[in-house]
């Protein structure tokens, strides 16, 4: 995954996409500002979401945030390894660290999102 | 670190009053005669008290300096509450005894309900719920059954972000879906924001007041026309009623349903675990779903009123934590409607005082006046490397107890400081003296806060470590 290829949201999720398919994860900004993530709990397989719903919550020690889809479409895939062992996302937020994939209903909705470069700037901001 | 009361007592010291069987056993019970060893701690009378030494004075307390636990609201609690609770007038009673015999108690409870309806500008109170997260179960699930009974199909429930944490999680669990309304630079619900999100789809509009932020929202009278306009109602989370006492009675300015934390506002220790009590009051229209039974006065005795039959039911054993009104009872009687209006404004004065002193040395987003809290925040110390956790574990070297942190979320590296009524204006100097002296070190030795707390019984904990594996468990031997 080319992180400068990636989506972002004003919430520190990032997209990575493949065809229709959808990966998504939280920044390295993200999981720096939450600290040691404990917990994470994710929707099952199958449902289907809109963008901008919650789709989980992340638990860390000092902090419970939710996480938003950035995109409309359903859940194909959880990344069971992040549920059980929660530090990766702390460890390695792109790679390892992904939330889950999700099948697009239409990648229109991409162009609200931020763009690597865009993202930076919007850091820069908060 | 302490020692569990069973590892000290190993070396086959005992405790031991209880003598030897000399009765006849009934031969029919020796096969279920115990053989294993009770596992009670083999420790004598002076090493127990020892051990609970050692722990209580380890442990920091309300009895032992400032407590500002910001939404916690730990302050003091008169020493006569408690001796009222504890005579045996009281807790010598049973539950299940017949009214006639617990007049006094029924008594107690009646003016109890009347005395919170005056305070709050309610029509009706229950005290069933025993603890503020119960109340506002209890008051939602009675929005529930209101608009059920209209035939109304309401789905949402909106809840500001300066709310407190437990407002969604009550709303999910009666079943509602909980909408967030982001609140404005101010800090505040802003009225065009909750007119843009409201509908005929609303339930209930739920919010803190004074909010998490400590603020008073200002647009109180609007909101609530707003909600009611939707056919909404509107529940306020009384937990910080510190502030409000004697000043604003929330059933007169349109609040339909409220829950108060008698364990916070009304003295009784708070924060051991227990036991809370957390009475909601609602206006007319809705007395009748409160949970039963309700203690009503006949001429001349008061007596459990079972009906109506709308009533949501029961929601907790027998009438709630009955020991906790009694010194809600007390406190109340014994401050008077006069007294009751100090402990807000004090409460408000020393938070603001405290506002002022700690804002010189740590960034307050959301600017006074404030109620009776306030957030602070050491986003300034960043430059340094320092974060507010290490702020809060350098407090714990200096001999007092840290602030809540992180909370709410609307404020980054957060400080939630409430001073309380009860301290007086040298502790709050000394408290802030502390702050100041804690963000010149974060400056000149910011390892000293990273290495903090160096004089506790314990270190720094691993937090991590102990929210991902956590182990309560005790074993001999092990």
């Amino acid at each position: 995954m080319e992180i400068e290829e990636c989506f972002f949201t004003k919430e520190h999720e990032w997209v990575s996409v493949d065809g229709d398919v959808a990966t998504i994860g939280i920044s390295e900004y993200a999981a720096g500002e939450l600290g040691d993530i404990v917990f994470i709990e994710f929707p099952d397989v199958g449902q289907k979401v809109k963008q901008m719903d919650p789709v989980g919550t992340i638990e860390a020690v000092k902090t419970v945030a939710e996480l938003f889809s950035p995109v409309t479409g359903e859940i194909i895939e959880i990344n069971e390894e992040v549920v059980d062992n929660p530090e990766i996302v702390n460890k390695s937020p792109y790679e390892e660290g992904w939330f889950m994939k999700i099948r697009m209903d239409k990648s229109s909705e991409l162009d609200v999102l931020f763009s690597y470069e865009e993202y930076n700037d919007f850091l820069g901001e908060e | 670190m302490t020692g569990t009361i069973f590892e000290k007592g190993l070396h086959g010291r005992s405790g031991k009053y209880i003598p030897e069987n000399d009765c006849p056993v009934d031969e029919a019970l020796l096969p279920i005669q115990r053989k294993s060893s009770l596992g009670l701690p083999r420790i004598a009378e002076q090493g127990v008290i020892r051990h609970y030494m050692e722990l209580a004075s380890k442990n920091y307390h309300i009895d032992k300096g400032i407590y500002p636990l910001g939404s916690c609201t730990m302050k003091y609690n008169p020493v006569v509450n408690e001796e009222i609770a504890r005579d045996n007038a009281f807790c010598g009673l049973h539950p299940a005894q017949d009214e006639a015999d617990v007049q006094g108690a029924l008594e107690l409870i009646f003016n109890l309900q009347e005395a919170l309806c005056e305070i709050c500008g309610m029509d009706s109170f229950t005290l069933q719920p025993v603890a503020g997260a119960h109340g506002e179960l209890t008051g939602i699930m009675i929005a529930r059954d209101y608009f059920r009974e209209r035939g109304e199909d309401r789905k949402f429930v909106i809840v500001p972000d300066s709310a407190h944490g437990t407002n969604p999680a009550s709303v999910s669990t009666c079943g509602f879906t909980p909408v967030t309304l982001k609140s404005d630079e101010r800090g505040m619900i802003n009225p065009a924001d909750l007119k843009e999100i409201i509908s005929s789809e609303t339930a209930v509009l739920m919010l803190t007041l004074p909010n998490t932020l400590g603020l008073f929202e200002r647009d109180i009278g609007k909101i609530i026309e707003i909600a009611h306009d939707a056919g909404a109602l509107v529940y306020m989370d009384g937990a910080n009623m510190n502030a409000l006492m004697g000043i604003v009675q929330p059933g007169k300015i349109g609040i339909d349903i409220m829950h108060l934390n008698l364990h916070k506002t009304f003295s009784t220790p708070h924060g051991g675990g227990g036991p809370g009590s957390g009475p909601v009051g609602v206006r007319e229209h809705l007395s009748a779903f409160l949970p039963v039974p309700r203690v009503v006065k006949k001429i001349d005795s008061f007596e459990f009123s079972w009906g109506p039959e709308k009533s949501i039911g029961k929601v907790h054993s027998y009438f709630g934590n009955f020991n906790v009104l009694v010194k809600a009872y007390a406190y109340i009687c014994r401050l008077g409607a006069k007294g009751l209006r100090e402990v807000s404004e004090n409460a408000i004065i020393n938070a603001n005082y405290l506002m002022e002193l700690v804002g010189r040395f740590y960034d307050v987003k959301y600017p006074g006046p404030c109620m009776h809290e306030f957030v602070a925040s050491a986003v300034n110390l960043k430059k340094h490397g320092v974060s507010t956790l290490d702020v809060a574990k350098r407090l714990l070297d200096y001999g007092v107890h840290a602030p809540t942190v992180y909370f709410p979320l609307i404020v980054k590296e957060a400080l939630m400081i409430e001073p309380v009524e009860t301290e007086k204006k040298e502790t709050l100097d000394r408290f802030a003296g502390i702050m100041e002296k804690i963000s010149r070190e974060a400056a000149e030795n910011p390892d000293l806060l990273h290495e903090a707390p160096v004089s506790t019984p314990v270190r720094r904990l691993d937090e991590a470590c102990a929210a991902r594996n956590p182990d309560f468990r005790w074993y001999e031997g092990k």
